[in-house]
C-alpha cells in the first residue's frame, strides 16, 4: 500500500515519539506482516501462501529491477514489500495470475505515473483499483471479517493507531475515520438504512489496511497537514458517493480519483510558486 | 548513456510493462469467463455431445411448485434470504417394483410434500397423502428441508427420514402400502433447524445410522423468535450454528445420540453432508460443507469415533460458503474426488467452487476445480456427477441461482456491506438492510459440465437442453425410465420441479448395479464399487444423502462408451467382504446379493 516508507525524522526529537528507537521504515513493514502472520495463524485466511509470496516477490523484485535501470542504484524494498503483501492480502481470486500482475502493475506504476519527480497514484491502490474494475469476474478485493472475535481488531486498531501515531500520520487516520463515520451516517439518513450497517465496511480488516497504510502514504499525499485532513475528508465524501450508487469498492476508487487530483494541485501551485519567486 | 537518456528509456520500457500488463489483465479475466460459456451457442446436442436433455415434468404428471416458508415478521425485511432453502428431492424405489420413485418436499406453512410413484409406463402418480407422508408441514411441526431414504430396519424397504426447520420424523415403510409416523418412538431430538442429514452406517454393525446436521441453532423458533441475533456471527468464520447428531442405530426402533461421544461437536452452519470412505480405512467418513465457514471432514476412527481432519487434508484451510457436498471419479482412476459448491458473483465476491482431489499418497487433497473449469458456477447449490452421455467419464450438474426476484434491481451491494461487519452487526437480522423486492444472484445459467475424461470439464448445458433460469436448489440423479440413462431431476425454490428427460445417442453402452446386503446392511449403503474396463476404472460408492437436500437412485449407473466387455467388477460390501464379478453383461442392470461366502459372486441379472 505505502509506496514509500514514511520517513519523518525530523519529528523524533521533541516528543514522546522520540522514545522508539526502531528505524520508522520498518515499522509499517513489521505491522503489516504482524498482522497477516496474526490473521493466517488465527484464522487461515490465506488460501494459498504461495500466491501472497509470489505477489511479494513480484514487487520487490520488480522494485529491484526498475530502480536499478531507472536510476542505478538499488532501491530499498521496504515500500515494495508493503505494496506485495498489500496485494497479496487484498486481491480475492481463484487463480493465481492475478498475484503476479496485480503486484507489477502497483509497481509498474510508481515509476510511469509521475510528475516532476513524484508518483501520483498509491501504487496498491493503482494496481487493486485497476484489477477489480477490469477483472471483476475473476478477481475480487478482501471483503470479509477475519475472524469473529473483538480482541484481534481492538489490538490491530491499536498496534496501528500507535504506528501512524509514530510516523506522524496518525491525523490523516483519524480525520479519515471521523469522516466515514459521518458520512456514513448521512448515508444511512438518506437510504433508511440501519447506521449500523452503513458503518460496517470499516470493522473490516479491508478497511484497516486502508486507513493505516493507503491513505497515509506520504509519497502520495500532499505536504501540508492540514490539506492531508482536507483531502481525506473529500476521499470519504467521495466514498459516500460511490457507496450511494451501490460501488463496493468504494474507498479504492475514492482514492484512485481523489490522491492523484490533489497531487496534481499540489504540485502546480509548487511549481507557480516557484516561478514567482524565481 | 546520461542519467536523463537511461531514465527516458527506462520510463518508456515500463509503460509498455503496466500497459501490457493491464491488458493481460483484461485478457486473462475473458478468457477464464469464456471457458466456462464453451459450447453454449451451437444447436444439436446430441450429435455434438452425445445426449440431449428435454424438460418433461408435466408430460410425465408431475406439476408442483415448492412454497417457501414465511417466519417472524422481524425478518420479513430479509424473508427471501432466510426462508431460501427447502426444495429438496430424493429418490428411491419405495414400492420395489423396480422403477424409480422420487419425494419432493415444499416448506410453506400448510403445504404438502409429494411422493411420486414412478407407474413404469412414463408417468407419476403422487401417492404422498394415501400413503401418509404429504401433510407435514405445519407450524407446530416445523417445515420440510428436506428427506432421505433408508432401510434403517433391514426389512428391505425403504424408510423416509424428514428433516426440517422443525421436528425431524421418520417414517417407517410398511412393504409400500403405507408409512408410519415413528420418531418420537425412535427417540429423535425434538427440535433441529436442519439443512441435511444422512444415513450410514458408521460402525459396519449392519445397521444404518443417521447423522443430522443443524443449520441454524436449535435453541431458535424461527415463527417466534425470542431476539433478532440469530444471525450467522461471521461470514466466513461462524461457528453460533445449529449442533449435529449422531443418531446410533440400537436395532430395535430407537436410536441413541452419540455424536459428541464420538467426537463430532461442530456448531457451523452445514447445508450438506456426504458420507463415504473418503480415507480408504474401510469406513464411511463425513465431509460436512458447512455455509459462513470451513468445511469438515470427519474421519471415521474405525467405527470407534471421529477426528476432524479437515485442516491437515487441506479441505477445510479456506472459509467459503459451502453448500453441496458430492463425490465423483472424475479422472477414472478409482479416486473419489469432492465436489463442494460456493458463491461466485462477479466484481463482488468470487470465491469459485472447489473439486477437492486426494493427492497419491491419500492423506491431502487439492483443489483442482479452477484448472479443470469447473469453479465458476454463479451462487451454486446442488451438483451431482454422474455419466450423462454414457461415454464413460463422470459429468457434473449444477443448480444455482439464489434469489430471483426484480430483474433490474440487486441487492449483492447491501448483502456485502453487512457481510463485512464485525460479530455485532452481521449476527443481528435488525442491521440488515431491507431487501426490497431485490434479486440476489437471481436468473441465473445452469451448468452441466461434460468431462472429457482427460481433467477437462466443458460447460454445455444450454446446447443440450437445460435452459431453465429458476432458482434451483436440490438435484437428482435417476433412470427413470430403466433405459439405460440417467435422467436430472431439479427441485427450485419457489419454483416448479423439473424433470429433464435424458435421451443419449445410440451406440453408447452402459451397466448398472443394485445391490443387497446380507451381512451389510441391506440397502448396501457404503458398498464400493470397482468397474474395471478398457484400461479404465471407476469407482462409484453407495450413498443415501448427496448434493444438497438430495439423494441420487442408489443403483450405480456406468457409461462405457463404445467399449462392448467390462473386464470386471469388484464389489467391496460394507462388511469389508470383497467379491469380485469377471465379465458381466452390459446393458442391463445386475442385481447382486452379498455372499456368504466371498468366493461366490454370480450376480443375477435382469
Amino acid at each position: 500500500m505505502a509506496s514509500e516508507v514514511p520517513v519523518l525524522v525530523q519529528e523524533r526529537t521533541t516528543d514522546a515519539r522520540g522514545r522508539f528507537t526502531l528505524d520508522n521504515r520498518y515499522l509499517p513493514p513489521l505491522l503489516i506482516t504482524s498482522i497477516l502472520l496474526g490473521a493466517h495463524l488465527s484464522y487461515g485466511i490465506l488460501e494459498a501462501w504461495y500466491a501472497t509470496a509470489l505477489s511479494i516477490v513480484t514487487a520487490i523484485g520488480a522494485e529491484l529491477i526498475m530502480g536499478r535501470l531507472t536510476y542505478g542504484k538499488w532501491p530499498h524494498p521496504a515500500s515494495a514489500y508493503i505494496s506485495g503483501i498489500s496485494a497479496g492480502i487484498l486481491v480475492r481470486s481463484n487463480q493465481l495470475w492475478p498475484y503476479f500482475l496485480v503486484s507489477l502493475v502497483s509497481i509498474a506504476s510508481k515509476y510511469v505515473l509521475r510528475l516532476k519527480g513524484r508518483h501520483l497514484w498509491n501504487p496498491t491502490n493503482f494496481g487493486v483499483s485497476a484489477a477489480a474494475f477490469l477483472a471483476p469476474a475473476t478477481i475480487t478485493v478482501l471483503s470479509i471479517q477475519w475472524g469473529n472475535v473483538l480482541a484481534p481488531m481492538i489490538v490491530i486498531w491499536l498496534l496501528g493507531s500507535v504506528i501512524v501515531w509514530r510516523v506522524g500520520r496518525a491525523h490523516i487516520s483519524a480525520t479519515y475515520v471521523a469522516s466515514f463515520l459521518l458520512f456514513s451516517w448521512v448515508s444511512s439518513r438518506l437510504t433508511g438504512i440501519p447506521w449500523s450497517a452503513t458503518v460496517a465496511p470499516i470493522t473490516g480488516p479491508m478497511y484497516q489496511l486502508f486507513i493505516f497504510f493507503m491513505v497515509t502514504d506520504p509519497k502520495t499525499t500532499v505536504r501540508s497537514k492540514f490539506w492531508q485532513c482536507v483531502v481525506v475528508v473529500v476521499i470519504a465524501l467521495v466514498e459516500m458517493i460511490l457507496r450511494l450508487n451501490e460501488v463496493l469498492y468504494a474507498p479504492f476508487y475514492a482514492l484512485f480519483i481523489v490522491g492523484p487530483i490533489a497531487m496534481l494541485i499540489e504540485v502546480n501551485v509548487s511549481s507557480r510558486s516557484r516561478a514567482q519567486r524565481d | 548513456m546520461t542519467s536523463p537518456q537511461r531514465q527516458r528509456i527506462a520510463w518508456i520500457a515500463w509503460t509498455m510493462v503496466l500497459v501490457s500488463s493491464l491488458v493481460a489483465i483484461r485478457v486473462l479475466n475473458s478468457q477464464a469467463t469464456s471457458s466456462a460459456d464453451e459450447g453454449s451457442g451451437g444447436a444439436g446436442g446430441d450429435r455434438r455431445f452425445g445426449f440431449r436433455l428435454e424438460e418433461s415434468a408435466k408430460a410425465l404428471g408431475v406439476d408442483v411448485v415448492h412454497q417457501g416458508p414465511a417466519f417472524d415478521s422481524r425478518l420479513s425485511h430479509i424473508m427471501p434470504q432466510v426462508a431460501s432453502m427447502g426444495a429438496a428431492v430424493a429418490v428411491a424405489d419405495f414400492d420395489r417394483d423396480g422403477w424409480q420413485d422420487f419425494y419432493v418436499t415444499s416448506s410453506g406453512e400448510g403445504s404438502l410434500n409429494r411422493l411420486y410413484r414412478n407407474t413404469g409406463n412414463g408417468t407419476f402418480a403422487d401417492v404422498a397423502a394415501a400413503m401418509g407422508v404429504a401433510d407435514v408441514n405445519r407450524l407446530e411441526t416445523g417445515v420440510s428441508m428436506g428427506a432421505v431414504w433408508g432401510d434403517y430396519d433391514n426389512d428391505g424397504w425403504d424408510d423416509l427420514f424428514l428433516y426440517r426447520y422443525g421436528r425431524p420424523e421418520l417414517f417407517r415403510n410398511d412393504q409400500g402400502k403405507r408409512f408410519v409416523a415413528v420418531g418420537e418412538q425412535a427417540g429423535l431430538p425434538k427440535w433441529v433447524n436442519a439443512n441435511s442429514a444422512t444415513w450410514f452406517d458408521y460402525d459396519r454393525d449392519g445397521r444404518l445410522d443417521l447423522f443430522l446436521a443443524g443449520y441454524w441453532a436449535d435453541d431458535i423458533n424461527l415463527w417466534k423468535l425470542e431476539t433478532t441475533k440469530i444471525m450467522p456471527e461471521s461470514f466466513e468464520y461462524a461457528t453460533n450454528g445449529g449442533r449435529k447428531y449422531l443418531l446410533h442405530n440400537r436395532g430395535d426402533g430407537t436410536f441413541e445420540d452419540k455424536a459428541a461421544e464420538l467426537g463430532i461437536t461442530s456448531k457451523r452452519w452445514t447445508l450438506a453432508v456426504i458420507a463415504a470412505d473418503l480415507l480408504g480405512t474401510g469406513y464411511p467418513d463425513l465431509f460436512l460443507s458447512n455455509d459462513y465457514g470451513v468445511s469438515e471432514l470427519f474421519a471415521n476412527r474405525g467405527g470407534k469415533g471421529f477426528t476432524d481432519v479437515a485442516q491437515s487434508t487441506g479441505v477445510g484451510r479456506a472459509p467459503k460458503s459451502g453448500m453441496n457436498a458430492s463425490i465423483g471419479d472424475v479422472f477414472n482412476d478409482g479416486r473419489l474426488a469432492i465436489y463442494k459448491t460456493n458463491i461466485s458473483e462477479a466484481g463482488v465476491l468470487v470465491q469459485g467452487n472447489d473439486l477437492w482431489v486426494p493427492k497419491e499418497d491419500g492423506r491431502e487433497y487439492e483443489n483442482l476445480a479452477s484448472s479443470m473449469g469447473i469453479d465458476y458456477g454463479g451462487w451454486s447449490w446442488g451438483a451431482q456427477f454422474g455419466d450423462l452421455n454414457n461415454d464413460g467419464a463422470q459429468d457434473l450438474y449444477l443448480a444455482n441461482g439464489y434469489v430471483s426476484a426484480g430483474e433490474r434491481s440487486s441487492y449483492w451491494y447491501d448483502f456485502a456491506v453487512i457481510a463485512v461487519g464485525h460479530s455485532q452487526i452481521i449476527g443481528d437480522a435488525a442491521n440488515w438492510p431491507a431487501m426490497k423486492g431485490r434479486s440476489l444472484s437471481g436468473y441465473q445459467r445452469k451448468r452441466l459440465w461434460l468431462n472429457d475424461g482427460l481433467g477437462r470439464f466443458t460447460d454445455v448445458a444450454q446446447v443440450v437442453g437445460a435452459r431453465d433460469t429458476y432458482d434451483g436448489r436440490a438435484v437428482a440423479l435417476a433412470d427413470l425410465g430403466n433405459r439405460g440413462a440417467l435422467d436430472v431431476i431439479v427441485a427450485n425454490q419457489r419454483g416448479p420441479l423439473l424433470i429433464y428427460k435424458n435421451s443419449v445417442a445410440s451406440g453408447r453402452h452402459w451397466i448398472q448395479f443394485e445391490l443387497e446386503g446380507t451381512q451389510s446392511n441391506r440397502g448396501a449403503v457404503g458398498a464400493r464399487v470397482e468397474l474395471h474396463w478398457k484400461n479404465r476404472v471407476q469407482v462409484q460408492e453407495v450413498t443415501t444423502a448427496s448434493g444438497f437436500s438430495a439423494q441420487n437412485q442408489r443403483r450405480l449407473h456406468y457409461g462405457l462408451g463404445d467399449a462392448g466387455i467390462v473386464d470386471r467388477v469388484v464389489i467391496r460390501w460394507p462388511s469389508g467382504r470383497k467379491q469380485t464379478i469377471e465379465r458381466p453383461e452390459i446393458d442391463m442392470l445386475h442385481r447382486v446379493k452379498e455372499p456368504s461366502d466371498p468366493a461366490q459372486g454370480k450376480p443375477d441379472g435382469v
